[in-house]
């Protein structure tokens, strides 16, 4: 038994990264495996835990879920591409720590990736709508009582730097 | 600067590092090990009849197919006893691959080892194992019942039985003769830490060295260390232990060796090739470990104050197929049901039963939660009997400040006395009475009631003993650049110890936290630990640390002392900002860096900053041993017992019996506190599992002994759309036990939390809430049974 493998180049945080992969290959694991950027955890591998959610063309995907092979030709960001450009914490990761919002930290690049991908949604939450942007991802460490708060203090980080920028 | 570090709410040192995707968990480690995969049992009780391989070995990428008749020497006996207890007379621990039986599903049978784990996955299922079905026995009902054993030489399926009483008279007889008496029948069903990192286990060994280098996601690594050693009949100076960073614990984890930690390493020595083994999340159901399921009968007598006179509490503790953890889950339950109240004579006996079910250690509070709901449903059913309020019949049986030191007449988990060496329990109960709005609430309700809308109230309390021996150390090292070296034996797993373990170092060195460097769990480092559990952590370590860290100090004014000669004494230098400087002349100083450079006398140079320590050189301080740095130990007597009680208002919807909290208040008391920014963390952690234990969580084992919910999709973890915002206040009544005055955090928040949502449902229905966790559709079935028992009335 000897497995097929595919060629793909995925776009993954800005670099085009060439790959051999047999078809059964996770999106996740070739991300952890063969490219080395093991911050895109896994949970479940079952879709529901979301620690392994990353930007697929700019939107939020469970990476357990996904095939290699069918992110050929796209984009994808993880959480190593939510740092700012030098390489200081973005504005969402700063949040995280202005708020206490990890403890074991093994979900929370999931979390990154979603509320990053959410706030240019909607640049402006209110709590309730900060609740509910995370509601698809579980954290057994924090009762997310601060990463709720950390949605709200990244939005302002995010206007803060983006005006800062102008 | 100079302000003390240690109670700053400091953000964490760590957090950069995680939040950039920087973190090493087990499994971002050993690219290219080979890996392991497991066949494990798909029946809870059963003998092995066969074991088919052909079909498995023409999987191209297969290395290695290991049953238990390959394994040996040690290895192929039973996992160690971890803590045996003269009352556990029938122990009985798992073989790392099932020795011809198998008692729970999931239970390892065959191990496989391929080049990378899709291979290792398609060699196990090409695996046939053939089953000859033994009856199961699965729930306590049915354990205590005897009629089907589970391991044919524990007859009755009992592990232990013990008995426990208080020294304050016989419970029986004051029950007895008590103006009146209550019995209550409680339960409360298995849930499980579920951390969301499973556990994995790495392993290297270095043929030419003859050593072996093991990385796990443990919560101890050096306990680890040692089980490894002894399994693998190596010398404990040729293992390592690294845990690396841990994606939480929760309890499970402080439970080793699991069969992995063994059959890794030994299959790395075996094949002379790394090899890796991550567990995936069906794994972590059936074949980790679970919590909480008991049954117990209260039986109470109580005067017209609502004041206990006698308590008496039998407990079926449902400890699965083995006890490799022994029976402290049950020891607490009976120890630590007492939380701040005075019970006259108390008697206390549980049994540990035997099911084919995955084993039961301890989970986050570890066996508090099912004390507390038992006392605390017992006080709300004295509240009610005698038509009190609930907060008041807990006022009458409150423990008061001035009578701490308070022996509650028992022996605790750690083998000591169960001493209360603080706390100010009724000043607690008077914080959590204003946070939760006892006093307004009827009006409240009445409110509510206006609107169609069904409220109720409740509350609790609990005593938790912290910071247990029998020790924790730590080493201390100034670097010649002036970075501290702060390194402790036991490991971390999201408590963010790299940041309060540098505060209290850094408040004795007289550094900022920027300064100092924390490593955990890494047995090159420091051998000598016990791991990180039962809230002991910043107890143990933090004083370890401090105390290690007095000791550099003062090692530091001695060599300053003799450096800076002209008749400077060591007792006249302090330790700020990174100097070791004269108290009366802060001017006559010497930086820190400089010191540990000097502490190590040099023959040679080898650049510009050891030049003053060669022998031409400057005054080095005679008589000490080279190194700016020390080991330090901290031993507790006993443990110190911290506090807190929750208050919560649910409301139940009267059509569909959906149940929702409204608020969720928290006062708690762990002594003093390092971080508190850290310590509220922990406390919401806890509150969230605390919910999820009361409305959502439940592991189901079907009669056969399938576990029917082993995936996030039907075991339901709270979502933060479940959690409601939670009202933290502190109070602080320091240890007297240990010299930084601490008591441990970490299982606070979920320790009271499926007791007082019980108590709330109570409130707001009318009807007695016996067994928890409570979902809507069992509250419709009680609904509908306290209907039927109306009607029948009334026929």
């Amino acid at each position: 038994m000897t497995e097929q493998v595919h060629q793909i180049t995925v776009t993954v945080n800005g670099v085009a990264r060439r790959g051999e992969v047999p078809a059964r290959r996770l999106l996740a694991d070739f991300l952890r495996m063969d490219l080395g950027l093991t911050g895109t955890h896994l949970g479940c591998e079952h879709g529901v835990c979301g620690a392994c959610t990353l930007l697929l063309d700019g939107v939020p995907v469970r990476s357990c879920l996904i095939l290699a092979v069918s992110a050929d030709g796209h984009a994808v960001t993880t959480v190593e591409g939510c740092c700012e450009a030098g390489g200081e914490l973005g504005p969402v990761q700063q949040a995280f720590q202005d708020c206490h919002g990890l403890q074991c930290g093994f979900c929370t690049p999931g979390f990154i990736t979603t509320i990053t991908a959410y706030l240019e949604e909607n640049p402006k939450p209110t709590e309730e709508e900060a609740r509910e942007a995370i509601g698809g991802n579980l954290c057994r460490c924090t009762g997310y009582q601060n990463i709720v708060k950390a949605v709200l203090r990244a939005a302002d980080l995010k206007r803060e730097r983006e005006s800062a920028d102008e | 600067m100079n302000d003390k570090l240690v109670g700053q709410p400091l953000v964490r040192k760590e957090d950069p590092r995680l939040l950039r995707g920087d973190g090493r968990y087990l499994d971002d480690l050993g690219r290219g090990a080979l890996a392991a995969a497991f066949v494990r049992s798909p029946v809870a009780h059963a003998r092995i009849t066969g074991i088919d391989v052909d079909e498995a070995l023409d999987v191209e990428g297969l290395v290695a197919i290991y049953t238990h008749e390959d394994l040996p020497g040690r290895i192929a006996e039973p996992l160690p006893l971890l803590i045996p207890h003269p009352d556990l007379t029938h122990p009985r621990t798992p073989y790392c691959l099932a020795n011809g039986e198998v008692n729970h599903v999931g239970e390892a049978v065959v191990m496989v080892v391929a080049t990378d784990r899709y291979l290792a996955e398609d060699v196990a299922e090409r695996i046939r194992v053939t089953y000859e079905d033994l009856p199961p026995v699965v729930g306590i009902d049915q354990a205590r019942a005897g009629e089907r054993l589970v391991h044919e030489d524990a007859p009755g399926n009992v592990a232990a039985r013990s008995v426990q009483t208080n020294g304050k008279g016989e419970a029986h007889e004051a029950i007895a003769s008590a103006p009146h008496r209550l019995a209550l029948d409680l339960h409360i069903e298995r849930s499980a830490s579920m951390p969301m990192e499973g556990k994995g286990v790495l392993a290297h060994w270095d043929a030419d060295d003859r050593t072996l280098r093991v990385h796990s996601s443990t919560q101890t690594s050096t306990s680890v260390r040692l089980a490894v050693a002894a399994k693998l009949e190596l010398p404990p100076d040729r293992v390592e232990v690294i845990t690396p960073d841990v994606g939480g614990g929760f309890g499970v984890k402080i439970v080793h060796p699991w069969p992995e930690e063994i059959l890794v390493p030994w299959a790395a020595m075996t094949l002379g090739r790394d090899v890796k083994w991550v567990e995936d999340r069906r794994e972590h159901f059936t074949s980790s470990a679970h919590e909480r399921a008991q049954q117990q009968h209260v039986e109470v007598g109580f005067d017209e104050a609502g004041r206990l006179l006698g308590l008496s509490v039998e407990i079926w503790h449902d400890n699965g197929a083995y006890v490799p953890y022994g029976i402290i889950v049950p020891i607490v339950t009976s120890t630590q049901l007492l939380g701040p109240y005075k019970v006259g004579a108390y008697r206390v006996e549980f049994t540990s039963l035997y099911t084919n079910t995955v084993i039961v250690t301890p989970y986050r509070g570890a066996g508090r939660p099912q004390g507390v709901f038992a006392m605390e449903r017992t006080m709300d059913a004295i509240a009610e009997y005698l038509g009190m309020d609930r907060l008041a019949v807990r006022e009458a049986n409150l423990i008061q400040p001035e009578e701490m030191p308070y022996d509650q007449g028992l022996v605790f988990q750690d083998g000591r006395p169960l001493i209360y060496d603080s706390g100010d329990y009724p000043t607690m109960l008077r914080m959590i009475r204003d946070l939760v709005g006892w006093d307004g609430f009827e009006a409240e309700r009445a409110a509510a009631a206006a609107e169609g809308r069904r409220i109720g109230i409740g509350i609790g309390a609990y005593v938790e003993g912290t910071g247990m021996g029998p020790y924790e150390g730590a080493h201390v090292k100034v670097e010649t650049t002036g970075e501290v070296v702060v390194s402790t034996g036991l490991t971390t797993q999201g408590q963010g110890h790299y940041t309060s373990l540098a505060q209290i170092a850094a408040d004795v060195l007289g550094v900022g936290v920027g300064d100092v460097t924390v490593i955990t769990g890494d047995t090159r480092r420091f051998k000598y630990a016990v791991g990180t559990f039962a809230s002991r952590a910043i107890v143990t370590s933090g004083n370890a640390v401090a105390i290690a860290a007095a000791k550099v100090a003062e090692k530091a004014k001695r060599i300053a002392a003799a450096a800076l000669g002209d008749g400077v004494a060591p007792e006249d230098l302090e330790l700020v900002d990174g100097r070791v400087r004269r108290r009366a002349d802060p001017a006559t100083a010497i930086d820190l860096r400089t010191v540990a450079v000097l502490s190590n006398p040099l023959r040679y140079a080898f650049d510009e900053e050891t030049k003053a320590a060669t022998q031409f050189a400057a005054a080095t301080a005679t008589g000490e041993e080279p190194g700016l740095e020390a080991t330090g130990y901290y031993m507790p007597e006993r443990s110190t017992y911290a506090a807190g009680a929750h208050g919560v208002v649910v409301e139940t919807d009267p059509e569909t019996a959906d149940i929702r909290i409204l608020r969720y208040c928290v006062v708690h008391d762990c002594g003093v506190v390092v971080n508190p920014r850290i310590v509220e963390g922990q406390v919401h952690g806890g509150v969230a599992q605390g919910i999820g234990g009361a409305l959502y969580e439940r592991i189901v084992y079907d009669d056969a002994g399938q576990l029917v919910n082993a995936s996030y999709m039907d075991f339901l973890i709270p979502f933060a759309t479940e959690v409601p915002h939670i009202q933290t206040a502190h109070m602080v009544t320091a240890s007297g036990l240990n010299p930084l005055g601490l008591k441990g955090a970490g299982e606070a928040g979920v320790i009271p939390t499926s007791a007082v949502v019980a108590s709330a449902i109570e409130d707001a229905e009318g009807l007695a809430v016996r067994r928890m966790p409570i979902s809507p559709s069992e509250l419709y079935e009680l609904r509908k049974a306290r209907q039927a028992r109306k009607e029948q009335v009334s026929a």
